[in-house]
């Protein structure tokens, strides 16, 4: 299902990638300080998965994670979330109240935002990709499966 | 001890909340079932705990985060809240033990696991809108609860299922967008989405059309949740083809949350303000509530799938739960609110029942059930003493709602209303004749005149809540005190 004859997109995507995840880890890490956080560093993160599946095929996109990986991500995410809630219920806190995550307050809100928001990210990087392969997947699956041609081009596009 | 005594009003959301992704992560339908079935109960417990301490200590505020409302997002817990909670959790706990074997038989086994990661998503969000005291949280656990629901729906094995549950998604969401709608404008006039916080502003912006046209996309968005009368047609469909114990859940559950949500925001949010009384919709309101007791109650005369007639007949019981909401006098509302505890227990044994009909002789159409008084006397037997209580026979707990209702119409001095809540009793007497006709005096097909009984893991769930919809009915003394202080508390709140 490679896109054979684009090259120019192929190594123009393949250059970009990087950057794209580079620029979402960023925009995670750096969320508390800047512009940014765990929804909008999902979204770009699961933009540059998505770019890879348009470019080369849903089933290579698929190969490198596998509808496993993303349940696993989806639920790992809101774990950490809630997860954090309960570990500031065990240190004495009210839920979600991260003033108890360390010796003081300030960097207890510090730790527990980051926590929470890479909790957030994970989760919708997870759901992105998977809402887009459920629906590329559907694209695939309607057009003529007896022609095989035109079920490649159905997948590349 | 006292941990869990401290955080309680929290817990009951993020116990269910977090057990949901576990069942994703192991990944098996057995275990993930054993799991949510442990979660259920543990839960169950919880929500008894919760209504102790409410009963013991009044209202309960917890500060999420330690963010104190209106700033931050506050749950409140007052004595209707907890008994909503205690429903949820309580159906929640008798219908997993039940939902391994119907599953089974009705869900395609790589996605048992799917199924009690949504179901208990379902539970946590409802739980969540019965104890947050926040206007805008009790959207996301709407979404939440009703996301959950979408998914469970279309698990059907029938293909219609996957219509029903896209119906439901576009008219849930609409319902869900109004809600949100209707809130937006609230928040623009008074800059608060803290419901104690609301209550105290809102009476100065109450003559403003923004308020009103908000009120009404609260009240329209909640009427498509709760399947207000001409607001329901999503329902029947999604009970008819959800899987049984899906529908067993979501019959005794959804619907009365979204009854007690809009119960919170009339009498609390607006309580001030007496909306009924001062827009002048209470005879709008209660007109909705009877049309859809009787309507319900005559298109479920006419069904010929059971499923559907029990659907047809819970949107004629959710007009019991409003007629009792717009009386507006403490019995009646008392009524709504114990309706809203008795429907949950009677619609849930009766959707039980008619899951071990299903996995049985692998239909409900009314047809197929002939004869099922030979067949399958301990199922038949449930079915009719169920069809007893929507009729409100006595000792029933259909008969205690139905006389709070008519001594609140009476106090009212409507006894024209009165007159018509009987006469709809009538009506629930006319279709459940009518399945009680088939399953007795009817003999079986050729060839199906075998004794067959459904295995006693869904039995015995039924019968404990077919025994509960008796216990509450020959003592209804925890549930009628709850339910009469709580709606001296709501009518308090709007004089």
């Amino acid at each position: 299902m490679m896109m054979r004859r684009k090259m120019v997109l192929r190594v123009v995507s393949k250059l970009l990638i990087p950057f794209i995840l580079l620029f979402a880890l960023y925009v995670q890490w750096h969320g508390d300080f800047g512009p940014g956080g765990g929804f909008q560093a999902g979204v770009i993160f699961a933009a540059a998965f998505m770019l890879y599946g348009l470019i080369y095929g849903l089933g290579t996109l698929r190969e490198a994670l596998p509808s496993w990986v993303t349940r696993l991500v989806l639920s790992l995410g809101v774990l950490l979330y809630a997860g954090v809630g309960v570990v500031c219920l065990l240190l004495g806190g009210n839920f979600l109240d991260y003033d108890v995550l360390a010796h003081d307050p300030l960097h207890g809100q510090h730790y527990g935002i980051i926590l929470v928001e890479f909790g957030v990210g994970l989760t919708v990087f997870a759901g992105i990709i998977t809402i887009f392969c459920a629906f590329a997947g559907r694209a695939a699956a309607d057009v003529n499966p007896h022609d095989p041609e035109e079920t490649a081009r159905a997948g590349d596009d | 001890m006292s941990f869990i005594a401290e955080h309680i009003s929290v817990l009951v959301v993020i116990v269910p909340l977090m057990a949901a992704p576990l069942c994703v992560i192991v990944r098996h339908g057995a275990v993930s079932w054993g799991w949510a079935t442990l979660v259920c109960l543990a839960n169950f417990g919880l929500s008894i705990l919760l209504m102790q301490q409410v009963l013991a200590n009044g209202t309960i505020v917890y500060d999420l985060g330690g963010w104190e409302g209106p700033w931050g997002i506050v749950y409140h817990i007052d004595e209707v809240g907890a008994l909503v909670v205690l429903i949820v959790s309580a159906i929640a706990a008798i219908v997993m033990p039940y939902a391994k074997e119907s599953i089974e038989r009705e869900i395609p086994k790589e996605r048992h696991y799917l199924a009690y990661c949504m179901m208990l998503l379902c539970i946590a969000g409802l739980i969540g809108m019965a104890v947050t005291g926040d206007a805008f949280n009790l959207f996301v656990f709407l979404e939440v609860s009703s996301l959950a629901t979408y998914v469970l729906i279309a698990l059907g094995n029938d293909r219609r299922a996957l219509t029903a549950a896209l119906r439901y998604l576009i008219l849930g969401t609409v319902g869900a967008t109004f809600y949100v709608i209707g809130l937006g404008m609230i928040y623009m006039m008074t800059g608060s989405l803290n419901m104690t916080d609301l209550a105290s502003l809102l009476p100065a912006v109450q003559n403003t059309g923004t308020v009103h046209v908000a009120l009404a996309f609260i009240v329209v968005g909640f009427g498509l949740k709760l399947a207000l009368f001409p607001l329901h047609v999503w329902l029947p469909n999604a009970y008819t083809f959800a899987p049984s114990a899906v529908t067993a859940f979501l019959a005794a559950t959804a619907t009365k949350v979204a009854v007690y949500a809009l119960i919170r925001l009339i009498f609390t949010v607006f309580g001030d303000i007496d909306p009924l009384e001062t827009y002048g919709v209470r005879a709008a309101v209660m007109v909705l509530a009877i049309a859809g007791m009787f309507a319900g109650s005559l298109i479920a005369i006419y069904q010929s799938n059971v499923k559907r007639l029990l659907a047809y007949s819970s949107v004629a019981q959710v007009g019991y739960m409003i007629l009792g909401i717009s009386i507006g006098n403490a019995p009646a509302m008392a009524g709504g609110i114990i309706h809203m505890f008795n429907h949950a227990l009677m619609k849930g044994a009766l959707f039980m029942a008619l899951g071990c009909v299903f996995y049985v002789i692998g239909s409900v159409k009314l047809e197929d059930m002939a004869g099922l008084g030979k067949r399958m006397p301990l199922t038949a037997a449930a079915i009719v003493a169920g069809g007893f209580s929507l009729i409100g026979v006595p000792l029933t707990v259909g008969f205690i709602s139905k006389f709070y209702l008519v001594e609140g119409a009476l106090a009212a001095g409507m006894w024209p209303v009165a007159l018509l809540i009987m006469l709809s009793s009538l009506l629930a007497v006319i279709y459940v004749w009518r399945v009680v006709e088939v399953m007795y005096f009817r003999s079986p097909a050729i060839g199906c005149e075998t004794r067959t009984e459904a295995p006693m893991s869904l039995l015995v769930p039924t019968y404990i809540l077919l025994g509960a919809a008796f216990w509450f009915g020959i003592d209804a003394t925890f549930t009628g005190d709850v339910a009469m202080s709580a709606a001296q508390t709501l009518l308090g709140g709007s004089k």
